[in-house]
């Protein structure tokens, strides 16, 4: 899933102190799971902004609202008449969420929130952690099920660098060489012939470096003639 | 013979070859490489200039390697993935073989989180393994990574690095052998203390017969205190010092001088050593020590092939 | 040993399609009896899942028959029906698999002529192809 987390606390309140009417505006997918944006933590942001504005002597109105899934134009459209109000939206959902917002109303401002991080798992309770960086080309069937270009820091491709320390990465001894993970997943399945091989540089023109990514499907995408059959029964 | 660089010449003599590192200055001042190419000229085969080591900005590799040429020494310039892409890694490989450099050393690099621009972005296009077998590609047959033929290509000697003492161990000469595989041609070695551990990764490096397809140089680093010692056991990730060694520099009347003898001793033990082809003298801020290691350790006068 | 009949599936709408076939009955047209006819209430109900799911259960051509695009009862299913086969068809050429194995179809429920043409050209399709794969087929 998506994980985001808050913002600190001084920043939102910052941002937020020269709007009258605030929308403060949730998410119920991936940012409710991992505790960032969900009907809880707009609740109590919503407080918590309330009661710096009663202590600033600001005249400000808060209101908070979830929505399904913020990243679905239609999801959003329940709360359009509480967007067309306010002078601020501030989305507790994943920038995606923040950005649909944004677009569909463009003279809304919208702020974020949350800081959108990672495509992660929760580990243990409170605790998540990076696995994808969305290269667009999967290769974790050739190292074990474990992705190197997310959870080694510098995406190695041919083996751990001479940083890996009892199995721990030199960047962050706290968290596990990616490399060392994979050699001994690929020993277990003993298939350890996978990694003795060169492997070639990678074509990065699947990930972001290729620009903006756009997927399509052809065939979920409405033709014209249903585009104009959709909008007449709107 | 590849590029007729003297490094290689000496490999190629069957002689024990010697180089050692030159740290580029965090300045825009040439000094200090002119000042340690002088004083180092005829007490190595040829010097590293390091590639903004730790990720550290310094005078870069390839400008450090044009100024000690000026003083009639070899550069071996490194080359790390962290800060370039396939096409800056490309281009200045095709501007230091311009420019005469001859051995270019291939390396990941150390992530920018231990260097002084903490909030840069990191490359890592490649990884080493990826460079050197792009850059031999483009030596051999004169074709980038993406395909495109170029007229003269590089002539450049490659090296690459290996860490004998960092995690999976058993994966450490498998490693080596993708590097040759990649087309390498010498590898310099992570600083030795644990001589026991070295053995055992050359007795797999032999097995393989990997010492006979690449030139091994076996990393040695003279130290100046029990402190620095105590430091690179617990500080530095993937480098293994064993207490003895702590204990002896902590013993001893003259730190500094047990630092060099306990060097040198290293230097006759890996003579000694089959596979070994030579040894990297890494004297970090120490350079001035090089001239008496190499000659206590028997090394000279070095050798001139022509 | 008989030869192997071949075996066609068609997935026809309810509307246009199945009357097609139908009117093409009453009016005393022939077609190959191995088809086998499965009534669906719009081809935009049918799923690629239909379509594999009857090749994988034996079938060695599979169709869809479904109203003419610009006169759809649903007015749009026929053409998601289209795009569903042709997503099928992209799959089954993924696969190495003869994409003309999948075919969609348009029929208005006057045309008493065209489901016996489809049929039959189905029919040849399941003929000249025969079963995929050895094993598979007579499930």
């Amino acid at each position: 899933m998506i994980v985001a987390k808050r913002k600190p606390m001084a920043e939102i309140a910052e941002m937020v102190a020269p709007y009258k009417t605030v929308k403060v505006i949730g998410c119920r997918s991936c940012v409710a799971i991992c505790l960032a944006g969900g009907e809880k933590e707009v609740k109590m942001l919503v407080s918590a902004l309330r009661l710096k504005a009663k202590k600033e002597g600001r005249k400000q109105e808060f209101e908070g609202l979830v929505v399904e899934r913020q990243c679905e134009k239609e999801w959003v459209e329940e709360v359009e008449g509480k967007i067309l109000d306010s002078d601020l939206v501030l989305s507790m959902a994943c920038s995606l969420g923040a950005q649909t917002i944004g677009d569909m109303y463009p003279k809304k401002i919208v702020f974020p929130a949350l800081n959108t991080g990672i495509f992660g798992v929760p580990e243990e309770q409170g605790v998540w952690s990076e696995k994808c960086v969305g290269c667009g080309n999967c290769i974790i069937h050739t190292t074990g099920g474990i992705c190197p270009i997310a959870r080694c820091a510098k995406s190695m491709l041919n083996g751990p660098c001479g940083g890996s320390s009892n199995g721990k990465c030199e960047v962050n001894l706290e968290v596990d060489c990616a490399w060392y993970a994979i050699h001994e997943r690929l020993k277990l399945q003993n298939r350890l012939d996978l990694i003795e091989q060169v492997s070639p540089p990678k074509d990065w023109s699947t990930s972001h470096s290729g620009g903006r990514r756009v997927y399509v499907r052809d065939d979920a995408k409405l033709t014209q003639h249903q585009k104009k059959g959709k909008e007449a029964v709107r | 013979m590849k590029t007729g660089s003297n490094l290689e010449k000496v490999f190629e003599s069957g002689k024990f070859a010697v180089t050692a590192e030159i740290g580029p200055p965090q300045s825009a001042n040439p000094e200090p490489l002119t000042h340690h190419a002088k004083m180092l000229k005829g007490y190595a085969d040829a010097f590293n200039l390091t590639d903004n080591q730790t990720a550290v900005v310094r005078l870069s590799s390839i400008a450090s390697a044009v100024i000690i040429m000026r003083e009639g020494i070899e550069p071996v310039i490194q080359m790390t993935c962290r800060d370039r892409n396939r096409i800056a890694l490309q281009s200045d490989l095709l501007g230091a073989s311009a420019l005469g450099i001859r051995n270019v050393l291939c390396l990941t690099g150390d992530h920018q989180i231990f260097g002084n621009e903490k909030a840069s972005k990191s490359v890592f296009d490649f990884d080493s393994v990826s460079e050197i077998s792009v850059f031999d590609k483009l030596r051999r047959e004169g074709k980038q990574a993406g395909g495109q033929e170029i007229k003269d290509p590089p002539k450049v000697y490659l090296g690459c690095a290996e860490n004998p003492f960092a995690t999976p161990y058993e994966f450490r000469a498998t490693r080596l052998a993708k590097k040759v595989a990649a087309g390498a041609d010498f590898v310099q070695t992570q600083a030795i203390f644990d001589m026991d551990m070295f053995e055992k990764w050359m007795d797999e490096v032999r097995a393989r017969g990997l010492d006979k397809k690449v030139h091994i140089l076996a990393g040695v680093l003279p130290m100046k205190t029990a402190g620095a010692a105590r430091y690179m056991k617990n500080k530095v990730p993937g480098m293994i010092v064993p207490n003895q060694i702590i204990d002896r520099m902590k013993n001893a009347k003259d730190s500094k001088e047990e630092g060099i003898k306990l060097c040198v001793e290293q230097i006759e033990t890996l003579k000694a050593m089959k596979g070994v082809h030579g040894v990297h003298i890494m004297a970090v801020m120490w350079e001035e020590m090089v001239p008496r290691i190499v000659e206590e350790a028997g090394l000279l006068p070095r050798p001139s092939i022509e | 040993m008989s030869e192997r009949k071949p075996k066609v599936v068609g997935f026809c709408c309810e509307k246009h399609g199945i009357d097609s076939a139908i009117l093409a009955a009453r009016s005393g047209r022939q077609y190959d009896a191995s088809v086998r006819i499965i009534k669906v209430p719009c081809t935009g109900r049918v799923d690629g899942i239909h379509i594999l799911q009857a090749l994988e259960d034996g079938a060695d051509s599979v169709f869809v028959l479904g109203c003419l695009e610009k006169n759809c009862h649903y007015d749009t299913g026929s053409i998601e029906g289209r795009k569903r086969v042709e997503y099928v068809k992209s799959t089954l050429a993924d696969l190495g698999i003869e994409k003309e194995r999948v075919e969609m179809f348009n029929a208005s429920s006057t045309m008493a002529w065209k489901f016996p043409e489809i049929v039959s050209k189905m029919v040849d399709v399941a003929r000249r192809l025969g079963p995929i794969g050895k094993a598979g087929g007579d499930r």
